[in-house]
């Protein structure tokens, strides 16, 4: 994966799979702490202790058409590469979390890339679910929650592709607007 | 174009979604839309899927195309990501593989403008003539 958003896009399909009706992703730049923490939590149908423990395994798999899983061991590697840690939390019929903490300052760490177009694509792709994106970075906070989205368009599905665009050019220009430095 | 910056701004275009939504009900293709879905697994999003999907919806607007792109699951092709699978209306889908942005504009230029065949189909049993 070139960079976080790209885990956040493949974390948040195992989300969707589990059934989850709304996911929330949060990015969390923290400049004192050094950290970087990205948390992806759902309300899917979550792991029981066998399952979880197995998560991490990328040769575990729940899927039928290949036999490796490699979403998980490779956002691990990816925050572990820069000294920082990957925790899942799961309760079955709850949901499960994600959360992944990078040291911000490491020469290892992938760049944020393009989350205000991930989090669009996500909304798009599964119109049937609800997504909010949170922003946090030292005193501000950004929320985008497709379920304001859905209030305000009404009868206009989120996948007409003008609306994708509409949604990326809306976190794209709040999270500017934030004067954040790179996450 | 105007940029949307906030629930306000899109509330302003709700109307204008409105109308073009109803106009695509009336047109003559009222059984099916052209339907793009990207396969979004692990292995296609590290092979660039993500830019293949940006691609297709920015293009299919900006040419006048009316489509719906999606994404799908892996489909077992993880050594051709990123696919594609492309539905025209009432025909059987099409499964492209390796599709980069080049690969992406050949296959809106002429298959989906024209119906006409591409190489790149998985599985391997077509092949255009030199």
């Amino acid at each position: 994966m070139k960079d976080i958003s790209l885990h956040i896009m493949d974390i948040a399909q195992n989300s969707i799979s589990a059934g989850a009706a709304l996911v929330e992703i949060k990015t969390e730049v923290n400049e004192v702490a050094d950290r970087m923490i990205v948390t992806i939590t759902d309300n899917g149908r979550g792991m029981d202790k066998n399952i979880l423990e197995k998560a991490a395994d990328p040769f575990y798999t729940s899927r039928v058409t290949r036999r490796v899983g490699l979403g998980i061991p490779l956002f691990r590697h990816s925050a572990e590469q820069t000294g920082g840690s990957l925790e899942i939390i799961s309760e079955p019929g709850i949901g499960t979390s994600v959360i992944a903490t990078f040291i911000r300052s490491s020469v290892d760490r992938p760049p944020a890339g393009d989350i205000p177009g991930v989090i669009s694509l996500l909304a798009g792709a599964n119109p049937d679910r609800d997504f909010v994106y949170r922003h946090l970075a030292g005193s501000g906070e950004y929320v985008f929650d497709t379920r304001q989205v859905k209030d305000v368009l009404g009868d206009v599905p989120l996948s007409e592709p003008v609306v994708i665009r509409y949604m990326k050019e809306m976190i794209d220009e709040t999270i500017r607007d934030m004067l954040i430095p790179e996450l | 174009m105007k940029k949307v910056k906030s629930l306000a701004d899109l509330k302003k275009m709700k109307e204008q979604l409105q109308s073009r939504i109803a106009l695509r009900e009336k047109s003559e293709h009222p059984d099916g839309i052209i339907q793009v879905k990207v396969a979004m697994a692990t292995c296609g999003i590290a092979s660039g899927a993500k830019d293949v999907m940006d691609f297709f919806i920015t293009n299919l607007e900006k040419r006048n195309i009316d489509a719906i792109v999606s994404q799908t699951g892996c489909m077992g092709y993880c050594y051709a990501e990123p696919t594609i699978e492309v539905r025209l209306p009432g025909q059987d889908p099409v499964v492209y593989g390796f599709v980069d942005l080049k690969k992406a504009d050949e296959i809106i230029e002429k298959y989906i403008k024209q119906g006409e065949l591409v190489d790149g189909i998985i599985p391997v049993n077509y092949k255009t003539i030199d």
